[in-house]
């Protein structure tokens, strides 16, 4: 099929006089711009925007779209990212217009049901962390992350603590975490990781100390451990005042089966649109709702949705606040999503989850393992991470080769070069929602990959309408917009 | 409930001892009990339970979540539509709200384009090949909010409007290398500026917060604030109150001490007013929801940030870039990732690491449908609209115009009598009549603010007017 159209830009395809949208005619009996506004404040013509009719507009897009891969069209391990399956309901009932058509500042009066839903999805987050206080606010993990550093701050400057001025961050945690650290003024400070994977508890103990203001942890980790040291690292961090965040990015391998709360951290953001599973959106939006302890609840940002006997209402008269960090509540659409997921699923659904993730993990572990190294373990949680370091060295095919030609296979690669502890790392996360055919059709993929010829590899994807995109002349000579 | 088979369901007597395997299909799940079988036989474990084997007995959770049962989608559907039925959308009361998200109408081919859910199930571009149609999108989206705002390079969004100042603001702090002071204009949403001063909470720069008690920023006042340690001046055109600011002076009195003019403008009204690149913005930001999303509660929505060619290095969020693959044909990548936090870790240029991709391909289609003309029209169908509900709500006794500035789509009333329990009244009659500026600002609780766009009918505002004058 001639997809032409798609590899054309939008702008190639403009011609003058030709549009998609029509607007009505003005009904009220007023002038124009140039007799309502100063001369000297209007432009003399409108943003030279590119010139479209409908059905090419539509071609476009539509075209353009059959060059993607997403979760709706091949499975998709991208690992940490936790693509699932992105139920078509939500997107039914988030669409509502007594959910899509509320304006954030509507009168309480107006919105009773949204603030309802807000009320219990606080509440629902709560639990599920085993933390009693929750802000909805952050737009992503990442935001989610920043957030709760500066509650943390903010609990230390209220408690006079100032000289709390360390983060301490495993090597093998997001890059998220530095950044977030940075930002809410905070030196990073990076703890090794030992032979197992896990926090070195060595290193941790000779870097903790009255400066410690928050140490970060992800559990499981990015290697897809679970952390098993984790009551020992809560009881030695908190002996020296300072606080346990846990990067939520893995809840989805222990849902309802450990609580963050109770394995002893004290904050947490979510990733709502990776657990309980927003449509990723080729970037976006995320949701990274905070959940913390009772002593940093005054801290949250404002406002909170509150219970009262007149119904429900934001609660903005919170004197110890760090404030903002959205203009309204968050990202409620995808909020929405994440509570009709928790209503659909129930207590049973939720733990259900984190096995059936952990198990399709493990399964493709236990068929790839003697063919892939593996460096961390027998098992894994929700996902695990591969090596290609021996092929690299021995046959000169890397982690990316690997990646790449999967995707001449009809599968998304995993994710490829992270943790940064682990050479020429594949990290693998299948969730839940795959079938044992799909998982074998992949396992048996990945070692038949690795029987290829490494110079067919090294050229990857081969079937595809591009392959090996030149990404150092993109950053060399950047062109970042189309020019006429 | 959901299943109801097999000898799992239950209490808080079930757990731990569950069974060893999972009972059939949950939601969601397609591997089956038999499936399970042979997959924990593969692993070479007895039970799902020995998968957890690493998690200490002490900190498991001995019960079920305590959240509500499951519910089937019909439940589900039933539950929403009874949660929804007890609000009282835009669509259901006439909306004159503004402050920072609108009413506009989105044309149905941007919910239709977005609703493909190659693009909506999708996540960041990371492999080129496999990603073409959104890293195209969001190629074309930068090159249109470039040509919107007039300036030379756009990124592929952040997270909302807000945040964006913030973003501004921390990425002049680099391009600049001071760290004295950020001079805002009290007429910048009193939010946007809350964002602020939480994201600098722990950083150097202070923050100036200049007034405007005659609803804009006095040009003269600037020159005095600003000095060779302030990195930026933050000003919102149109801003909070709908004015408009004298942002050409006001850039001259920034960059004559070497600062950086930062500038939150409304999209749509660059159909008719100078673009940020054509007065003098160094960094132009924006709420991009009135490009065709919906107002949701709040969000999701998607901040644009544009800026001239020599701070690109220096720009927060994704970018995509145009190169060519090794057979030469033309494609776009994800570029310049060495100012990002998974390779920088704590020297990044920002903590953020995505876009809001789904929002920038709404806002990317959106203005493909208006082009030029359908932007122009939009822009000038706000403009008179809300310049007659001004005209006829001012004729009203007790109504006035709190300040005399030309403004663009929103306007702000005094009025007599108490606010709150006015716009509950016109609320009951079916009419978001408006904001309530005391919340904010609480020299203006005799204050109202109004929002009117292309949606409302000449019906609709003569309507407000009737209303009000009974309320």
């Amino acid at each position: 099929m001639d997809k032409n159209q798609s590899t054309q830009l939008l702008f190639e395809l403009s011609h003058p006089g030709r549009r998609t949208h029509r607007l009505p005619a003005c009904d009220v009996p007023l002038g124009d711009a140039s007799t309502l506004l100063p001369a000297d404040t209007l432009t003399s013509s409108p943003p030279p925007l590119p010139e479209v009719g409908e059905i090419d507009l539509v071609r476009h897009y539509v075209n353009l779209s059959t060059r993607n891969m997403a979760i709706d069209t091949n499975f998709y391990p991208l690992g940490s990212c936790t693509m699932k399956y992105n139920p078509k309901r939500h997107e039914r009932l988030a669409a509502l217009s007594g959910m899509a058509s509320m304006h954030p500042l509507q009168s309480d009066a107006s919105t009773q049901g949204v603030l309802e839903l807000l009320w219990h999805m606080q509440n629902f987050l709560g639990e599920i962390a085993g933390l009693e206080a929750v802000s909805l606010q952050p737009a992503a993990g990442a935001q989610g992350e920043l957030t709760a550093l500066l509650v943390a701050a903010a609990y230390f400057k209220d408690r006079q603590e100032t000289q709390r001025t360390r983060v301490l961050i495993p090597d093998s945690a997001h890059g998220t975490n530095p950044a977030s650290a940075a930002l809410a003024g905070f030196d990073a400070v990076t703890i090794k990781s030992n032979s197992r994977g896990l926090v070195d508890l060595e290193d941790l103990r000779a870097k903790l100390d009255e400066r410690t203001a928050v140490f970060m942890i992800t559990n499981p980790n990015t290697l897809g451990l679970f952390d098993d040291q984790i009551p020992t690292i809560a009881e030695m961090v908190h002996r020296h005042g300072a606080l346990i965040y846990l990067d939520g990015a893995n809840m989805n391998a222990i849902l309802g089966i450990t609580r963050p709360g109770d394995f002893g951290a004290d904050m947490m953001h979510y990733n709502v649109h990776k657990t309980f599973t927003g449509p990723h959106g080729a970037g976006g939006p995320g949701s990274g709702p905070i959940a913390v302890r009772q002593m940093l609840a005054p801290y949250l940002p404002t406002p909170l949705v509150v219970k009262t006997a007149n119904g429900f209402t934001l609660d903005y008269d919170r004197p110890k606040s760090i404030g903002r960090v959205h203009s309204f509540y968050g990202n409620v659409g995808i909020l929405v999503r994440g509570y009709c997921y928790i209503r659909t699923l129930g207590p049973e659904g939720l733990r259900q989850v984190s096995e059936i993730a952990v198990l399709n993990a493990n399964y493709i572990l236990s068929k790839i393992k003697h063919a892939y190294e593996v460096p961390h373990g027998e098992r894994c949680m929700h996902e695990f991470v591969a090596s290609a370091r021996t092929l690299r060295r021995e046959r000169r095919i890397s982690a990316m080769d690997i990646g790449k030609r999967l995707l001449d296979y009809g599968y998304h690669a995993p994710t490829v070069y992270f943790p940064l502890v682990v050479a020429e790392a594949l990290m693998i996360e299948p969730t839940e929602t795959e079938s044992k055919e799909t998982l074998d059709a992949f396992a048996d993929t990945l070692l038949r990959i690795r029987e290829e010829d490494a110079t067919y590899l090294q050229q990857a994807p081969h079937t595809l309408p591009l392959s090996r995109p030149d990404e150092v002349k993109a950053a060399k000579e950047p062109i970042l917009r189309w020019k006429p | 409930m959901l299943g109801g088979v097999g000898g799992c369901q239950g209490g808080p007597t079930r757990f731990p001892a569950r069974c060893t395997i999972a009972e059939v299909c949950l939601s969601y799940i397609l591997n089956t009990p038999d499936d399970q079988q042979t997959m924990l036989r593969q692993i070479g474990v007895a039970s799902l339970q020995d998968l957890f084997a690493s998690i200490p007995a002490s900190v498991r959770l001995q019960r079920p979540l305590d959240v509500p049962a499951s519910m089937s989608e019909l439940e589900l559907t039933q539950h929403m539509l009874a949660l929804t039925a007890r609000n009282q959308s835009a669509d259901q009361a006439v909306c004159f709200l503004g402050g920072g998200c609108y009413d506009h109408f989105i044309p149905a081919v941007v919910d239709a384009i977005a609703g493909r859910s190659e693009y909506y199930t999708a996540y960041t571009p990371y492999q080129a090949e496999a990603s073409q149609g959104s890293l195209q999108a969001f190629y074309e989206f930068q090159t249109l909010i470039c040509q919107l705002t007039g300036l030379d390079v756009a990124n592929a969004s952040l997270y909302e409007g807000g945040s964006a100042v913030a973003e501004a603001v921390l990425m002049a702090m680099t391009v600049t290398g001071r760290q004295g002071k950020v001079v805002v204009a009290e007429s910048v949403h009193p939010d946007y500026r809350r964002i602020l001063g939480t994201y600098l909470a722990n950083l150097d720069p202070r923050i100036e917060t200049l007034p405007t008690p005659q609803g804009f920023l006095d040009p003269d006042d600037l020159q005095r604030a600003v000095d060779d340690e302030t990195c930026c001046v933050v000003v919102q055109h149109p801003n909070f109150f709908g004015g408009l600011e004298e942002v050409e002076a006001l850039a001259k009195a920034t960059h004559a001490r070497g600062a950086l003019f930062v500038v939150s403008f409304d999209p749509l009204s660059l159909g008719l007013l100078k673009r940020p690149g054509e007065y003098g913005a160094d960094i132009a930001v924006a709420e991009g929801q009135s490009l065709g999303n919906p107002l949701a509660y709040g969000g999701p929505y998607l901040g644009l940030l544009a800026c001239r060619e020599q701070f690109v290095r220096k720009m927060p969020g994704r970018l995509v870039g145009q190169t060519v693959d090794r057979r030469g044909t033309r494609c776009w990548v994800l570029t310049l990732q060495t100012r990002e936090q998974h390779i920088r870790r704590e020297k990044a240029t920002s903590n953020i690491c995505t876009n809001q991709g789904l929002f920038a391909l709404r806002a990317t289609v959106y203005l493909a449908a208006l082009g030029p003309q359908g932007l122009k029209e939009t822009a000038d169908l706000c403009l008179r609209k809300a310049h007659y509900a001004a005209q006829q709500l001012t004729a009203l006794p007790g109504v006035r115009l709190k300040f005399k500035r030309p403004f663009f789509k929103e306007f702000t009333l005094q009025v007599e009598g108490a606010v709150p329990d006015r716009l509950q009244a016109l609320l009951r009659r079916g009419y978001h009549a408006g904001l309530a500026l005391g919340r904010w600002y609480p020299t203006l609780a005799d204050c109202v603010s109004v929002a009117v766009t292309e949606k409302r009918t000449r019906t609709e505002i003569d309507g407000l007017v009737a209303a009000w004058k009974n309320a």
